[in-house]
């Protein structure tokens, strides 16, 4: 029996039907697991709710935050959908680019930096996610000061000012 | 916000957030549903229907009728659901969130009136899981309630989304939260008569739940007092794209489109002149400065000029904008968002982006300009949902109403902006899923 067995136990008895506990199920053992499922997640989560692997992973392909690779220590998530387009989102990826060394889409150890649909911060342009937590008003001369905090460097204060 | 118009879903706040609840039973909390605890079911319905309250997901039927065709438990013998949408995914939409994190007790106080309407006592509250902070002021506003026992006999389960448009879309909400890949279901039965575990479901958006508690303090006919005639009350307005100030902002329907834009928004931005407005989220056709220079901000209004009120997301476009580029990047969401179920859908959308990648590039002909067309037409009104109209009757107002514009991309072989496009080179998401490796989703595929 998985360390998640008895949590998801938990979870099953808030819903009519055992199958709707899949979703939540997935979401603890992607927490548990360092931000991604693994064989092992979907064994789990498959065996605690009398499900195939398979049907766990039909279900977490679907959704965009289920992850089926190895993340970073921090997920940073760029909307570049039109409202964030138009105030400047795409310099702002480039700013995370050119800071992390990585291109949109790649995965180191420390960072996993993407481009996202539409976060729901529209009018708060630029909206950066960094693990599930929104910032807003990004700017592209905000991107150094962002990444030195990720680092855990201390950022000497000139002339920025972020908005969080 | 520097607004003397009536405040309804926001009303009390002063322009902070009601987290605690006596800081909400304060400003009349919980008053509506002792209220319509005391009334009976239809009399809750009635109010409803006076008050002319029409939902505010963005199709606009009227929630009194929603609640009403919820059969009689002595004529169906099943369980009644309450499920709410808060799975807020429309580009430019961002007012369920704010409603959720500023007034939540008044979220869950009209859930609760609602669950008294339709006689249920299991409510399921579906949340995008990009919403993290306001699923935890949820949680701790649902706390609270418990600890005073104002739940009564219903229970409330917050159910936190995982990342799809669609499931915006109710039936596929529905399939989602049963534990299924979030794809549209064939209507009818619709969700009244056989939704969630195939009973009895009224699927309500967060603001206009949260306005039924308004509803039932103020009483529908004081409630259809404010707005217009076809659009009663206040709607909360995303403002965003290239405004001064971005921002919810609740106001009465039928106020002036411009002047959302120019007293509230501060303006078209960085002095720039107005080239366009979204009006209801990405998937309403576009409004030309002309147009939306005379509109006023409610169903009758939006409608005569041929597009839609939707989910009152308006986002306003500068005269920097590539017209091409903006179908492209809207195209591109369609796609990325498509769940596979229907053919023109699944393979429209991806036509779509294909079409318009070469017109921006410089590689479309005459004769791309009509297969744009013709593929539009061969998605619209051919499937379970509208996620594929939305991209093809986006994407042909702005064909329509800048047709220059996609022809000079003709003529010149290449963008007219030069470079100088506000969405110039915009990544679209980068493939993470198996699904969304397709042409057109990669930087390689744009610079093609």
């Amino acid at each position: 029996m998985s360390a998640i067995y008895d949590e998801i136990q938990g979870i099953r008895a808030r819903y009519p039907e055992s199958l709707s506990a899949v979703m939540p199920a997935l979401q603890l053992a992607q927490e548990r697991n360092g931000g991604w499922l693994s064989e092992q997640s979907f064994r789990d989560v498959a065996d605690a709710l009398d499900l195939t692997p398979a049907y766990c992973l039909s279900i977490a392909s679907f959704y965009d935050m289920f992850r089926l690779e190895p993340v970073g220590e921090h997920v940073i998530e760029v909307c570049t959908n039109i409202s964030c387009g138009l105030k400047g989102a795409q310099q702002v990826v480039e700013a995370f680019e050119s800071e992390l060394g990585l291109t949109a889409g790649e995965t180191t150890e420390d960072f996993t930096l993407r481009t996202v649909e539409c976060l729901g911060g529209c009018g708060w342009a630029t909206i950066v996610a960094i693990d599930n937590r929104h910032r807003l008003h990004v700017q592209a001369g905000d991107v150094p000061r962002i990444v030195a905090e990720l680092r855990g460097i201390e950022w000497k204060e000139d002339d920025d000012d972020l908005d969080a | 916000m520097t607004t003397s118009t009536p405040e309804i879903v926001f009303a009390g706040c002063n322009g902070g957030a009601l987290t605690e609840i006596a800081d909400y039973e304060a400003v009349g909390g919980f008053q509506a549903l002792v209220k319509a605890r005391a009334m009976t079911p239809d009399e809750v319905i009635d109010e409803l229907n006076a008050s002319n309250l029409r939902g505010r997901g963005g199709a606009f039927f009227p929630t009194g009728r929603k609640w009403s065709f919820v059969p009689k438990p002595d004529k169906l013998d099943k369980p009644h659901y309450l499920v709410i949408n808060a799975d807020e995914s429309e580009p430019g939409t961002f007012k369920d969130r704010e409603i959720m994190l500023r007034v939540p007790f008044r979220f869950l106080e009209g859930a609760l009136i609602a669950a008294h309407a339709i006689e249920s006592e299991h409510v399921f509250i579906y949340i995008r899981g990009e919403y993290e902070a306001e699923f935890e002021v949820l949680v701790g506003a649902l706390e609270q309630m418990r600890a005073r026992q104002l739940l009564g006999d219903v229970t409330i389960v917050v159910h936190r989304g995982a990342g799809a448009y669609i499931c915006g879309e109710e039936t596929a909400l529905l399939e989602s939260l049963e534990g299924r890949r979030g794809q549209p279901r064939t209507k009818p039965p619709f969700p009244a008569i056989a939704g969630l575990y195939a009973s009895p479901t009224a699927v309500n958006n967060v603001e206009s739940i949260t306005t039924a508690t308004s509803v039932l303090e103020i009483g529908g006919a004081e409630y259809a007092k404010l707005g217009v005639e076809s659009s009663t009350g206040t709607r909360v307005f995303s403002l965003s794209g290239n405004v001064v100030n971005g921002g919810n902002y609740e106001l009465p329907h039928g106020y002036p489109l411009r002047d959302l834009i120019d007293e509230f928004g501060g303006g078209v931005a960085d002095g720039r002149a107005l080239k366009a407005v979204i009006p209801g989220g990405s998937s309403t056709v576009i409004l030309t400065a002309d147009e939306a220079n005379r509109v006023t901000l409610d169903f009758d209004s939006l409608v005569g000029a041929g597009t839609a009120i939707g989910s009152a997301a308006v986002i306003v476009i500068d005269d920097r904008c590539c017209m091409v580029q903006l179908a492209v990047r809207v195209s591109q969401f369609y796609q990325h968002e498509s769940c596979g179920k229907c053919t023109p859908c699944r393979v429209g959308t991806k036509w779509l982006t294909t079409i318009l990648q070469k017109i921006e590039n410089g590689r479309g002909t005459q004769a791309d300009m009509d297969l744009l067309v013709s593929v539009a037409e061969r998605i619209n009104g051919k499937c379970l949902c509208p996620l594929g109209d939305s991209d093809a009757i986006a994407v042909m107002s702005y064909f329509d109403k800048f047709r220059d514009e996609f022809q000079a991309h003709i003529d010149e072989g290449g963008c007219p902006f030069h470079g100088s496009s506000s969405l110039d080179d915009l990544l679209a998401p980068v493939a993470m899923h198996v699904h969304d490796q397709a042409p057109g989703s990669t930087r390689e595929a744009a610079h093609a």
